[in-house]
Order: structure tokens, then sequence, then C-alpha cells
């Protein structure tokens, strides 16, 4: 029909379908699109008015989508001027949060949010990737639209869901059968160690977990599928068994797709809010232990911002949430980069 | 294989790759089972102690002072149905108007500008774009409301929305296009009635999903629309939400509330697997398939 604008290609190199030849007769008219020219060119003027203001509603929903980001911007570091100009980076050493006094330190706040978005990470990166394994390589093709659909399920689950489910059905399991054992076998970490309440770091990390297997697992599944059959046949073809084919045909050249759905899932771990906030125990120390009780950046803000009564505690509350906002923005960029690098633009969108 | 089969270094580097090959297949089956238990777990325990607090009080009544038995959530289910009213008739059009602009116009540098920054909004968590809306609108009216919680949820809504169009208006086929133009239609005409009509079942599913994604966003709705333990009727005024409502019962000291929170979960959970099932199938039914 038309051949393929090259600048078309370059955007969205996996897509199998024709060039969008009008639109690239926007900037370019070239030989192919040139027939859409003449076409436009022989209607009448009266229908070309409403294609501009069509055409300017839309650009109009575009732009509004990127004034709304760069609103989210300007308005946190608008808000947290004083928190800045008060404390400066000392803001993110200190460990002191005391709204009575107006000290205000975030530090217990970023140590519960990477201590637990880790943890989730340790536990669900091992799971989401056997998933993926045992959906694309292992599971018979009844079963694997099954399994799928029940961890997309996962992810439609609201938060609060979760968290009401941690607090009565997944604290006292741990509380009662696996802080104890823990506390028996791994307590010389002192990882494992002091009062056992159920709801504290450990709880958070596990509920993040199951809340991000689905992301990972997904995005895994989609690299996984993307990798050519002919490298399984080759490895096979060399007397590999089923094993050393994932790990070495597999596993090994999807690697950089499996790190950018591991960023991905930790993008989500780090802003996710009400079902840690519900049971990671909300107390603003730093301490070794994951039994005790933590606070993340999310949880404060939930927890306090409302009740915020002078302008420095508000202030502070934001520049954890602009804090908040860079590193999932640092975060998700490169894990979208790196899932762009090997399924070309098709993955990259979480659908959480 | 060049050693005879009987050759004792074979047959144990053999059983070694074996033994892996089984432990793989060990670990990727308990991963798979393991993924899967606390989803039977939630939803089993959502059935057994929701449906148990579940009763006609709590459909159609408001929610009563500590301590008083009864009470229900009527007010939340209404509150939560204006909120995502209002997100849905602000964050579709405007998702699918960016995905329409992604798809049909957006080849340039702007485009890829535009492209970013909605995968960024998708990756904002959820209680930052709260703290937005609150200084956006709460903060200059000086007091919650549902429309600033349909607002915040609708900025979530975007994103996910203009992605799914965008990704179905691509996959129309070019001469479609190229056949209504050439019947002197104007381009505007062809891209609502011709394009996203031939995309609509995959542009449905995006919207569906949104849908289901906000509607237990609970973050943003602390500090937009506050919740309130009275019927509201005015939406510029706060207004109680399910997913704010189970977080308050959630985390109170009564029992009473625990069990109208299982309750409150439980309606919730029907509402957004009604929104997923009927996506699986006007998807199922459509020419062009969902991305999901």
């Amino acid at each position: 029909m038309n051949s393929p604008d090259p600048a078309e290609q370059t955007q969205n190199p996996m897509s199998a379908m024709p060039a969008l030849a009008h639109a690239a007769s926007e900037r370019k008219p070239g030989v192919a699109s040139s027939v859409l020219q003449r076409i436009r060119d022989t209607q009448p003027r009266s229908s070309r008015l409403p294609d501009a203001v069509f055409r300017l509603l839309i650009l109009l929903t575009a732009v509004s989508v990127f004034a709304i980001v760069v609103f989210v911007v300007v308005e946190l570091v608008d808000k947290s001027r004083l928190s800045l100009h008060q404390f400066g980076l000392g803001f993110f050493f200190g460990h002191d949060w005391d709204p009575v006094n107006d000290q205000y330190g975030a530090m217990p706040f970023i140590y519960g949010t990477l201590v637990s978005s880790f943890l989730a990470l340790l536990l669900a990166v091992p799971l989401s990737v056997g998933v993926a394994v045992y959906v694309t390589e292992m599971c018979p093709i009844r079963l694997r639209a099954i399994i799928s659909f029940l961890v997309e399920l996962l992810a439609a689950i609201p938060s609060v869901i979760y968290g009401l489910w941690a607090i009565f059905v997944l604290a006292p399991l741990l509380r009662d059968y696996v802080e104890p054992f823990l506390a028996k076998t791994l307590g010389w970490t002192g990882l494992f160690t002091g009062p056992m309440y159920g709801l504290g770091m450990l709880a958070a990390g596990i509920i993040l977990a199951i809340m991000i297997v689905p992301i990972i697992a997904s995005i895994t599944r989609e690299v996984l599928t993307a990798v050519p059959q002919n490298q399984r046949e080759a490895v096979l073809a060399l007397g590999a068994t089923r094993w050393e084919m994932i790990r070495m045909g597999v596993l090994r050249n999807a690697r950089i797709g499996i790190v950018g759905g591991v960023i991905l899932g930790l993008g989500r771990a780090l802003g996710e809010t009400m079902a840690v906030t519900m049971v990671i125990g909300n107390r603003p120390e730093v301490a070794k232990s994951l039994f005790a009780p933590g606070y993340t950046m999310a949880s404060v803000i939930a927890n306090e911002f409302s009740e915020a009564t002078g302008d420095l505690y508000l202030s502070a509350l934001v520049e954890i949430g602009l804090a908040l906002f860079i590193v999932t923005l640092i975060v998700n960029a490169l894990a979208r980069l790196l899932v762009w690098s090997i399924t070309g633009g098709t993955a990259g969108r979480a659908r959480a | 294989m060049l050693k005879k089969p009987g050759d004792a270094s074979t047959l144990k580097l053999s059983l070694w790759r074996r033994a892996m090959n089984q432990a793989a297949n060990a670990f990727a089956i308990g991963a798979a089972v393991l993924v899967i238990v606390p989803l039977m777990a939630i939803f089993v325990y959502l059935l057994i102690k929701g449906a148990g607090a579940l009763n006609w009080a709590f459909l159609t009544q408001t929610p009563k002072p500590v301590g008083e038995a009864g009470g229900g959530m009527a007010n939340a289910i209404v509150g939560s149905g204006v909120i995502l009213g209002i997100a849905s008739l602000v964050g579709i059009p405007m998702g699918i108007g960016c995905g329409i602009y992604l798809a049909e116009y957006g080849r340039g540098r702007f485009g890829d500008l535009v492209r970013f920054t909605a995968d960024v909004l998708n990756g904002v968590p959820s209680i930052v774009i709260g703290i937005a809306v609150y200084s956006l609108i709460v903060l200059r009216q000086k007091h919650f409301s549902a429309f600033s919680g349909g607002i915040a949820l609708s900025v979530m809504m975007i994103p996910t929305v203009a992605r799914a169009t965008e990704e179905m208006l691509l996959m129309v086929p070019n001469n479609v296009r190229e056949a209504a133009l050439g019947l002197g239609i104007p381009k505007w005409r062809t891209t609502l009635s011709i394009s996203l009509r031939t995309a609509s079942a995959g542009v449905i599913t995006g919207c569906m999903l949104a849908f289901a994604r906000v509607a237990g966003e609970t973050a943003p709705l602390l500090f937009t629309a506050f919740g309130n333990q009275y019927w509201n009727k005015n939406p510029n005024q706060p207004t109680a939400a399910l997913p704010l409502q189970i977080f308050t019962y959630a985390i109170s000291p009564f029992d009473e509330w625990h069990k109208q929170a299982w309750a409150g979960a439980l309606i919730l959970i029907v509402m957004i697997v009604a929104a997923v099932a009927a996506v699986r199938i006007t998807t199922s039914r459509g020419s062009l398939k969902g991305a999901s």
C-alpha cells in the first residue's frame, strides 16, 4: 500500500502494521502520503474548520496531560519551600520527627520505605520469575490462561483490601507462628528479635511482595515470550535439559527486561500507601529488627497530612511527597527504558 | 556422546543435571502455587467474613455511632458512585482525547513528550496526586469535596485510558481511514466515527481497567473527599467513599466496625471483579482484542 515512514518505525519497531500515512503527511509529504494529501485538498473548504477545531481540542487534551505533570511538580516544590528553606538537605538525614517542637527529619520514613520495598523485592522477584517461567515454559496450555488470569486478578485487588486482610489474617499468622519460628532459627542475625506484634516491617514487606508480584510477573512473562523460539530450540538441540535451556536460552536473553520489570515493581512498592500504612505499625523509628514497627514516606503523608496544623509541618510532609515523586520518577523512567529496549515499547505499560 | 553410557563420570553429571532440572521444575511450580495461595486466601476470607456481616441494613443505612450495633455503608456506596462518576466523566474523555492525539497526530517530538509524561503520571504514587489536588482545589475552596476526590481519581485514569486508546487506534488498518477520507468524510468524523469506532472494544477495555484501578483507590481520597458519616447529596461537600470507610473501620479498635469493614470490602471487590469480567466479555466479542 504505502511505504512505512522511517520515523514511524523507530517509534514502534515491533508493530507490523503499515505506517499511518496521513499522520506522516503532516510533516513530510512523500510519494505515498501525497495520495491522502490530494484527497484532503479536494475536500470542500467548509470541512476544514471543523477539522481544525477538532485538532485543537485533541491537542488541548494532550497538552493538559503534560500540564498536569508540570503542575504537580510546581505545586509540590512551591508547598515544600518552607521546609526546604528551613532544613535544607539535613531534612533527609534528621532522625527526629517531632511536630510538637516543629523539628522534622525524614530519615525514619526513608529507611522504612527502602527496607520494606527491598524486603518485598527479595520475596517477590524469585516468585514472579518462577511463575513467569512456569507459565511460559512449563505449564500445559490450558492452565496458562487460567494462571495468567489469576495473577492479573491479584493486581485488581485494591490496596485497602490487602491491608484489611493483612491486619486480620496475615498479622496474627506472623505473630503466632512465623515470627517465633524466625526468632528461634535466625534470631542470631539481629534481624528477627524483640517483641512480636505481627504488625511491623516484616508484615509490610510481605504484603508489598504479594502486591508487586503481578507487575513483575506480567512483564517477565511478556519479555520471556519475546525471546525467539529458535534460541530455545538451539539450546535444546545441544542436549540441554529443560532447566539448562531456560537458564541459558531464555533467562540470559531476557535478563535486561526482567530487571526492568523488577524496577517497575520497585516503583510501585515505594509509592504504595494504604496496605503498608495499615500494617507497618506507624512508629517513626529506625530499628534493625524486622519485627519492630516502622513508618514509610507514603504512610506518614496518609496519616498526618489532613491533621497537620502548622505551616512548617505541612511543608515538611509535602517535601516528603516531593522526594517520593522524584524517586519514583527516576525508578519508573529507568524501568521503562529497560523494558522498551527488549520488547520495543509494547510492554512498558504497568497494568496495575 | 563420546563416552560410553555406563561411564561413571557421565552418569554422575547427568544425575546432577537431572536433579537440577527437577529442582527447577519444583521451584517454578512452587512459585506458581505460592502466588495463587494468597489470592485464594483473600477471596475466601472476603467471602466468609464479608458475607457474614452483610445484610440489608448494611446496604441501606448510614453508619451508627460507636457502640451501637447495626448501621451500614449506604452513604459510602453512593458516595463512591458519585466520586467515580465524576472521575470517569473527566478522565475518560481526557484520556481518549490524549490517546487520539498520540495515535493520529502525535508523531513528532511533542508526541513523544506527551507519551513520556503519560507514563510518568502512571507511575506517580497516588498519595502524591492527592497532595497536588489538595493544594489545587481543597486549599482554594477551603473545604473537602466529592468533586476534588473525583478530579484526583480522574488524573489517575487518564494515562491508562490514553495509552490503551493509542494502542488500539494504531491497530486500525490504514485502508479503513483512507476509505473514509476517500468518500469525502472530514478527518474529525473519520477519527471519531470510523477509527475510534473500529477500535472501540479495546478502548472500552482500557477504560474499564482504569476504572477498576481507581475504584479501590483510597490514598488520594484521604484529603480530597475526606469521608463523611452522614448522607451528603452535594458533591461540593465532604463525601464518604467505600475504600475510605473500609480503611477507617479496619484500623479502628471496634469488633463491630471490623465486621463492617469486611462487608464493605466484599462489596468493593464484587464491583471491581464485575468490571474486570465485563472487560473480558467485551474484548472476547470485539474484533480488535485488548492488550491485556
